[in-house]
């Protein structure tokens, strides 16, 4: 069934807040080896002018990747996830994560392609913070391969 | 210009380690049982673990680790690593393509395994000193 060109232009209400955690970007930091202080140590993030540790430039896939079920699992959109494979990602900062953020997705769908027998969904979660002050925009965009 | 090659081992424990800290636990990246029933050659790692090792070319490549202003890659070859000791090697390098007059620096990133792209449109601007 292909997706729904309605979708596209399509946002969904926001998400519950996020808690970044200093403990969680402790554990990405070490998941793929980043050892840079600023990334564990509190006081080698505030020497750069940070409030607390600093995420690692992927980190935000953590909450939009759980923040993007709202549109994956969406069955009016038709998705099926079994076929899917990641095609692009993205992410425009305007200022890095930091642990003691609380952090609200805006999920939109920006288009809808096929080619070549698959489809193309490109999705645009704009983070920010729940006092309103953004702070990074990410785009994923998802192949769903079509039936052989 | 050029700068320097930076290499990244990835094993099996890195994909398990770096599923629990995602909370992606796809069992494509730890079931060679469900990613061989999919089509994959084997195991293979996550995207988003391949483009976080790029992450930290950049911001090494950048000398800070919050300089990152803009990155996107495109996925276009699986990282199949196989069960054993070595794992695999993910190799990445990168050209400057630009300096700003705002302080900005746009790089044109590269990222092979055993000789592969696993990456195009690998692209990361940074803030520079200064």
């Amino acid at each position: 069934m292909p997706l729904d060109q309605s979708f596209v232009g399509r946002t969904y209400p926001p998400t519950a807040p996020y808690q970044v955690g200093r403990e969680k970007i402790r554990e990405f930091a070490t998941a793929i080896g980043a050892t840079d202080p600023a990334h564990h140590d509190p006081e080698a993030a505030r020497a750069l002018g940070h409030p607390d540790v600093v995420a690692p430039p992927t980190f935000p896939v953590v909450i939009t990747m759980a923040a993007s079920r709202q549109l994956i699992e969406d069955p009016a959109l038709g998705i099926d996830y079994s076929r899917v494979v990641h095609g692009d990602q993205r992410f425009a900062y305007t200022r890095p994560v930091v642990a003691g953020d609380e952090l609200v997705c805006v999920n939109s769908v920006e288009e809808i392609t096929s080619r070549g027998g698959h489809e193309f969904l490109t999705t645009r979660t704009d983070v920010s913070t729940t006092a309103g002050e953004s702070v990074v925009a990410v785009w994923s965009k998802l192949v769903v391969r079509g039936e052989a | 210009m050029e700068l320097p090659t930076q290499t990244f081992r990835v094993t099996r424990a890195d994909l398990v380690r770096y599923a629990g800290a995602s909370g992606d636990f796809n069992p494509i990246h730890w079931s060679d049982r469900f990613a061989t029933k999919v089509g994959l050659p084997g195991v293979i790692a996550h995207g988003m673990f391949t483009m976080a090792l790029v992450g930290r070319a950049v911001t090494t490549w950048a000398g800070s680790p919050d300089a990152v202003v803009d990155f996107g890659v495109r996925f276009t070859r699986p990282v199949a690593v196989p069960d054993d000791d070595t794992g695999t090697e993910i190799v990445v390098t990168a050209v400057v393509r630009e300096v700003t007059d705002a302080g900005l620096t746009r790089l044109d990133v590269t990222a092979t395994c055993l000789g592969e792209k696993v990456l195009s449109q690998a692209r990361a601007t940074v803030r520079t000193a200064g």
